[in-house]
């Protein structure tokens, strides 16, 4: 063993918590190594300066400052309890369970049809069972769009604008 | 036959308010010294002692025994007085010059140095305070660290495997940080080692 090797091993040795084979290890360092002898006696010495300083006594009060904590924690709740809702939600739920009621104690109205609303509902019911068909219908979006008559619109407008500009034109020349 | 600290402590878990009592009756003064060692004011350690016991009252609901109870204890012990120091460092006054000499009573009690006390052998009496008095620098002057390692090993009487988790560091490194701790001991109590060879 080296010097180096001590410092893990002086203060278990100086406690007496080496183990056998450690310990004797250690006393065979130390009979040939006065420095670390030295420092074992000395690390002894100081183990000993500090078994000197006696121990102080808890004031009177510190148990009742202890008690007086503790007592005003919260108390703890039994498994029950933390099945309680708290106030807000208390209400919340309350709020809501009214307005189901209050919703559901409501007559339900059925529309009501008369006999005009009954005859108009047979007059459309062609139009209405050929509906799917028509607005689906391809060759209907096949069709070019239809051609607007000349003089109708602002196309017959821009043909009497362009022949006005040629006429125009022919005199300046 | 007494009941140990895990029995104790689950009985509070329980919903025993009277094993809390005995836990508190069992390390309310190894606790009050521990601190009051590592922090140098007598009020202080008490109030830390205060809320150590609370956080272990607090606790109580979850705790498990996977550890053993002073291990767990003075683990919150440690890290409060770890905390309260490293947050007056730089908070703490000097010692005033002008402040009157005293003798540190180790109950805590400053009182003034009263040369006409009625002590036949006051030499003797004043010579063993100031060497209580370096002895307690000594300590004081430590890194917060090796202070608690010191006083964990040497009076709380702790393995080093439960020393080493209430510091939370190897075993191995515990041994380096007392071995570090003794070294400075030594050299600050060099005349008190030198006068008792």
């Amino acid at each position: 063993m080296n010097c180096a090797r001590m410092e893990s091993r002086i203060i278990p040795y100086v406690d007496g918590r080496l183990k056998e084979n450690e310990r004797l290890e250690m006393e065979k360092h130390l009979a040939a190594c006065g420095a670390c002898q030295l420092r074992v006696n000395q690390f002894r010495a100081v183990s000993g300066f500090l078994d000197d300083l006696p121990e102080i006594e808890p004031s009177a009060a510190f148990d009742v400052r202890v008690r007086a904590r503790v007592a005003a924690e919260p108390a703890r709740q039994s498994w029950w309890a933390s099945f309680a809702p708290s106030p807000r939600f208390a209400l919340a739920a309350s709020l809501l369970l009214m307005a189901t009621v209050w919703v559901g104690s409501r007559p339900y109205e059925t529309p009501t049809i008369t006999a005009a609303d009954e005859a108009q509902i047979d007059q459309n019911m062609p139009l209405l069972e050929n509906y799917d068909v028509l607005s689906d219908f391809g060759a209907l979006t096949e069709l070019p769009p239809p051609v607007q008559p000349e003089d109708q619109g602002t196309g017959g407008q821009d043909q009497k604008q362009d022949q006005d500009q040629k006429q125009n034109q022919n005199q300046t020349m | 036959m007494a009941r140990s600290d895990v029995q104790l402590m689950l009985d509070v878990k329980a919903g025993d308010e009277q094993s809390f009592a005995l836990l508190l009756q069992r390390y309310r003064t190894p606790l009050v010294n521990f601190l009051y060692r590592m922090v140098r004011a007598r009020e202080e350690a008490e109030d830390l002692a205060q809320e150590v016991f609370l956080r272990v009252y607090r606790a109580r609901k979850d705790y498990v025994p996977s550890a053993k109870f002073t291990t767990w204890l003075f683990r919150i012990a440690t890290n409060l007085a770890l905390n309260s120091v490293r947050d007056n460092r730089y908070q703490r006054m000097e010692v005033s010059l002008d402040a009157p000499v005293t003798v540190d009573a180790e109950d805590g009690d400053e009182r003034p140095l009263d040369v006409a006390e009625k002590n036949p052998n006051i030499e003797q009496h004043l010579i063993e305070e100031a060497r209580k008095k370096m002895i307690r620098h000594a300590i004081d002057k430590l890194p917060e660290k090796q202070r608690a390692a010191v006083l964990l090993h040497k009076y709380q009487e702790l393995d080093y495997g439960d020393i080493a988790k209430i510091l939370e560091c190897s075993e191995s490194a515990l041994k380096s940080l007392l071995f570090r701790a003794y070294e400075t001991l030594r050299v600050e109590l060099a005349p008190l080692v030198a006068g008792q060879k």
